[in-house]
């Protein structure tokens, strides 16, 4: 039980808690302790530390929005947040409420009345622009996969194709989101033409722009993960005449998922990174948006709220990270050495 | 007379950077049904290249493939193989790696319970009914070895193709599994084409060993009929004059008529220890 539970914490990247779980069953104290003195300890020493060292010196930095906000003038910030979608939500119950009294009202008057629901149009707070961001990244990040693992699948089966395009990959590679960003904004303009559209502009520009920056590493990933699957794998195959579909799905894309996931992991970290400065230009209206619009108010709380929104950035960096690398491990234990 | 296989005056060449390499030169052997054949010869000198052909894997560059007066051109389950480092998929069960094949080759031939009782009928031959439900990294290298042996027979090959099976194994598992295989060819009078490095190995289980000179150009040098009773044991055929003198003939073939540039020390007795880096032409 303990070391299944083990297990599976160090599986999920929770080191830290690995000696707080011995320590509770009783396993030499002293050992767990200087454990747990390394893992949690020293960095927690290092974020006090960084924290000092960031107010000390924000203190003696005067923009012409004012000081540099320290530490504690960011976590009032970000109450402020809290405190801001509180209110917006508290308005949208409201609004409702007062929509749906209205109708009752018209309907009890005149059975036949048509009544009108009109959603709530109210700004979208912080963390209405997580969730943007979050859905945004994501639709790009699926939407690479989905182009960048077969043809990554191709490219490893066929040698020829590979070198065919790889100059291509090596080229599109490593271009900034902020290149692509006008073309793909006019490409999206004259091609996605709707009248009552799906997806406003903005969203589909930065999520284009996360795809065409983030595919790479899996488009590689794939290609090199699937080209180096042992030959005899193959040639079973070959042997019960499997059907080549069958061959892709039952023998190549299994015998090279962890490459594919790793790719899938460097593609999710660049996807993130990117989406910040697609949102900016693009005006989607989730974190970028936020982080410029702070920028362009440039009241004396705007510093403040930017660094919130860069520590929460990192944060769920971090997070969607530890997700894909948990996703990974799992994955790469139910394949053993053999397939990697 | 037809044979039931004729490997008709095979040859290959391979392109290299420096040119075509030519690795095989007019192999002809003829394997009647039922028959137990053994490819021996140094590193190098083309034996899985022969074997590959026969699969299909590889296309001759002249003479070809014959097997019930049928020509072999492509892969087929009528010529199963059983690759020396077993090749099991590592994500599936002994179970799941004998299923896929026998999904592929029995479509539409049997149902799924038939499919089911025949898996695990296989599974059985090979002594590895208890541990089918396990994935290849949980069980031993002989176990795998027998799960792919299974995988093979599970095919109903007409021939069964057997490229050094037992090469990776230590002493005491590869006799387990010779025996097994003996008892399993008893049973079914399997045609097989075995490679290997062990003379003991060749002589208990063949009912011919041919032996290939050197490359390259490497062919045929020597056949040797064994006309050991059958069933054969080892522990008695120890000591016995015929069983030695077979032996003798193999080792005399491949350390003094084909001795291998890259053993001159000539300190080496028995071929046994695992030929390591056996090149990709081999």
């Amino acid at each position: 039980m303990k070391d299944k539970l083990i297990h599976s914490l160090e599986t999920f990247g929770l080191t830290p808690m690995v000696p707080i779980v011995r320590l509770a069953s009783g396993e030499n104290p002293k050992q767990q302790f200087q454990d747990l003195f390394e893992k949690l300890g020293l960095p927690l020493i290092a974020i006090v530390a960084f924290l000092l060292l960031w107010s000390v010196s924000a203190a003696n930095v005067q923009t012409s929005l004012g000081q540099l906000p320290g530490p504690s003038q960011v976590l009032e910030q970000y109450h402020g947040l809290v405190a801001e979608h509180k209110e917006e939500r508290e308005k949208e119950v409201a609004f409702y409420e007062r929509q749906e009294a209205r109708n009752a009202k018209k309907l009890a008057a005149n059975p036949d009345a048509v009544v009108k629901t009109r959603p709530y149009t109210g700004k979208p707070t912080f963390f209405d622009q997580i969730l943007t961001s979050l859905y945004t990244v994501f639709t790009g990040f699926i939407l690479g996969s989905l182009i960048a693992i077969p043809l990554g699948v191709a490219c490893g089966l066929n040698k020829r194709l590979y070198s065919a395009v790889s100059p291509l990959i090596q080229v599109l590679k490593p271009v900034s989101p902020l290149a692509w960003l006008p073309i793909v904004t006019m490409v999206v303009s004259a091609v996605y033409v709707s009248t009552d559209p799906m997806f406003s502009k903005s969203f589909v520009t930065s999520a284009i722009t996360v795809t065409l920056c983030s595919m790479w590493p899996t488009l590689i990933n794939t290609a090199i993960g699937v080209a180096s699957i042992d030959k005899d794998w193959l040639n079973v195959g070959r042997v019960i005449r499997l059907h080549w579909t069958k061959q892709v799905t039952k023998i190549a894309i299994p015998a090279s998922l962890p490459m594919i996931f790793t790719g899938l992991r460097i593609s999710l970290g660049i996807g993130w990174m990117v989406l910040i400065a697609a949102e900016m230009l693009a005006q989607n209206p989730g974190l970028g948006k936020f982080v410029w619009d702070e920028f362009q108010n440039g009241s004396s709380n705007s510093l403040g709220r930017i660094m919130v929104a860069v520590i929460v950035i990192g944060i769920i960096g971090y997070i969607l990270d530890w997700l894909m690398l948990s996703l990974q491990k799992v994955i790469s234990h139910s394949t053993p050495e053999g397939a990697r | 007379m037809s044979h039931y296989l004729d490997i008709d005056h095979v040859g290959i060449e391979f392109p290299t950077k420096n040119g075509p390499f030519r690795a095989l030169q007019g192999v002809d052997l003829k394997i009647a049904k039922g028959e137990f054949i053994s490819l021996i010869g140094h590193s190098g000198c083309g034996k899985s290249t022969v074997l590959n052909i026969v699969a299909g894997l590889y296309g001759a560059t002249e003479g070809g493939v014959v097997l019930e007066s049928k020509e072999v051109s492509e892969p087929g389950p009528d010529r199963a193989v059983v690759f020396q480092n077993h090749s099991l998929l590592p994500w599936l069960t002994a179970y799941q790696n004998v299923e896929l094949a026998v999904k592929e080759v029995f479509k539409g031939k049997l149902n799924r319970s038939e499919m089911h009782e025949w898996i695990e009928h296989n599974l059985e031959l090979v002594h590895m009914s208890h541990a089918m439900h396990k994935r290849p990294d949980e069980i031993s290298g002989g176990m795998k070895q027998r799960v792919g042996i299974a995988r093979a027979l599970a095919m109903q090959p007409k021939v069964l193709l057997m490229d050094e099976p037992f090469g990776a194994l230590d002493a005491l598992t590869r006799a387990h599994l010779q025996d097994s295989l003996m008892e399993i060819q008893q049973e079914l009078n399997n045609t097989v084409i075995m490679i290997t490095h062990d003379v003991d190995e060749a002589v208990l289980l063949s009912d011919r060993i041919v032996m290939m000179t050197n490359g390259p150009a490497a062919t045929i040098g020597e056949i040797l009929k064994v006309e050991l009773e059958r069933p054969r044991n080892r522990v008695v055929l120890a000591d016995n004059a015929e069983y030695n003198h077979y032996r003798s003939q193999v080792l005399k073939f491949l350390y003094e008529r084909q001795r291998n540039p890259a053993q001159t020390e000539g300190k080496k007795k028995s071929v046994k220890p695992r030929l390591v880096g056996k090149g990709e032409a081999a």
